[in-house]
């Protein structure tokens, strides 16, 4: 526990003190809102009804640019090498990175979506929502992009790779996220049980992709 | 079952059964799909709503169920490689995945086709038609991660992997007809009590499904086949490299 937590805490350090990485994400989210109503027109009304939809979709992406490296420095450097044959099992080793990228890019994002939703028109009471929804949903964001970062190690032009096999392992996120969200801008129904299957699919992602992470990784290493 | 698929494990002895099964079984697809497509075409008659239309049926509905066989099968073929080590399970998979990718690209066109006519839409984001183009996009990317990594063992079990991670989508495929009752029409032909299809309409249909699966069975034989003759000469290759850097040092 006290190693994962290690582990955690040096994937953090290492993600904030690399500096730029975290801020490319949050500018990639932002480019991405703003050139949205260029495509859409500045209806306001009509941002504001596909706002929910918008803001995960980019958020996706945004994530999707740091997953890669996941696992890619330790890997170029040996530390991975060191720590699938140290005492930690390899899926929790798996977990905490992926925990790690979800501290450094999807709850930053999450917390910079509040300000793309006002550009997007979103009702303001419905803000709190959102960001509520986002920090439930992202872990499962981080730790499926943890699988396809795995599967993806030491490729070739492994970023566009990873993205083609792990959007389409998005969609269940991407459909009960926006509709928790979308429930409470334009009704009808509650938004909490799809933020219930929601939370569910978080959790489950959360203890069943680092398992498939780790069985990845030692293909990587054999 | 365990013993043929022990037995079948020595990539000889399972071209010389690929061998002798293939002419059979291709001659087998040729008479069902030639009966198949005479009965769906000349006997079946129009469907008192759907008219005419009702024909692209006959190659809608096998396809589909092959591309999710297909799926599953690969599904399978993964924990046989990543459990069993079964040396073949791999190059099964492998064989399996641009077939099925064909035949659900193949449900996806025909579907678009009959819905235009019936529902007025070439496509709408129903959850049945939503979970094939998912389908269609894992078997995209199983293949892109076969291309992508050069050495076939590492290959072979990262996309086990990503296939048996991707296999969450097939019961959503089955089940969203009942889940979501949308706009594609629920399960008619293996339910519980009859099926809600005329036999009219039904023996063409099950004539037609046994063509198509006993064709997809023959391609992934011959695939199958390909795919270690392919490995052989690879490994050839190699031998003749090392060979000559030996030889020419």
């Amino acid at each position: 526990m006290t190693a994962a937590l290690a582990l955690i805490r040096r994937d953090v350090a290492l993600a904030f003190r690399e500096g730029g990485a975290i801020g490319v994400a949050l500018g990639f989210y932002l480019v991405v809102i703003a050139i949205a109503p260029f495509g859409l027109g500045p209806d306001l009304n009509l941002l504001s009804r596909v706002a929910p939809g918008l803001l995960w979709v980019a958020l996706l992406l945004a994530a999707l640019l740091s997953a890669d490296r996941i696992f890619h420095n330790d890997y170029e450097d040996g530390t991975l090498d060191v720590l699938t044959m140290g005492p930690l099992p390899l899926p929790v080793v798996a977990a905490s990175k992926s925990l790690a990228h979800w501290i450094t890019t999807c709850v930053p994002l999450a917390l910079l979506a509040p300000v793309l939703g006002l550009l997007l028109n979103l009702p303001i009471h419905t803000i709190p929502l959102l960001v509520l929804a986002m920090l439930a949903g992202t872990p499962a964001v981080s730790f499926i992009a943890g699988i396809g970062a795995s599967l993806t190690l030491g490729l070739r032009r492994s970023g566009l790779l990873l993205a083609l096999l792990v959007l389409p392992l998005y969609v269940p996120v991407l459909i009960f996220g926006v509709s928790t969200v979308s429930a409470a801008v334009t009704g009808p129904g509650s938004p909490w049980p799809p933020f219930l299957m929601l939370c569910a699919i978080s959790l489950a992602s959360m203890v069943l992709a680092p398992l498939a992470a780790a069985a990845a990784l030692r293909t990587a290493f054999r | 079952m365990t013993f043929s698929l022990t037995h079948l494990a020595n990539p000889t002895r399972f071209l010389n059964f690929a061998g002798a099964v293939i002419p059979w079984l291709a001659g087998l697809a040729a008479i069902l799909l030639g009966a198949g497509l005479y009965l769906s075409f000349f006997v079946a008659p129009p469907d008192y709503q759907q008219g005419e239309t009702v024909r692209i049926m006959f190659i809608h509905v096998p396809s589909a169920w092959l591309a999710m066989f297909a799926y599953v099968l690969i599904a399978i073929s993964g924990l046989g490689t990543l459990i069993w080590r079964h040396p073949l399970a791999d190059v099964s998979a492998k064989a399996a995945a641009p077939i099925g990718a064909t035949f659900t690209f193949l449900a996806l066109v025909t579907g678009s086709l009959w819905g235009k006519p019936m529902w007025g839409t070439y496509w709408v984001w129903d959850a049945r038609l939503t979970s094939m183009l998912v389908l269609f996009l894992l078997y995209l990317g199983l293949i892109a991660l076969w291309q992508a990594i050069e050495e076939p063992g590492r290959a072979g079990r990262a996309a086990a992997i990503l296939a048996l991670v991707g296999a969450v989508n097939i019961p959503i495929i089955k089940f969203s007809v009942n889940w979501w009752n949308t706009l594609h029409q629920p399960a008619s032909v293996i339910r519980a009590g009859a099926p809600t299809i005329d036999s009219s309409l039904l023996t063409p249909l099950v004539v037609m499904a046994l063509g198509f699966t006993v064709l997809f069975v023959v391609l992934h034989l011959i695939a199958m086949r390909a795919e270690i003759l392919r490995r052989r000469v690879r490994a050839l290759q190699q031998t003749q490299v090392a060979q000559a850097a030996l030889t020419g040092a």
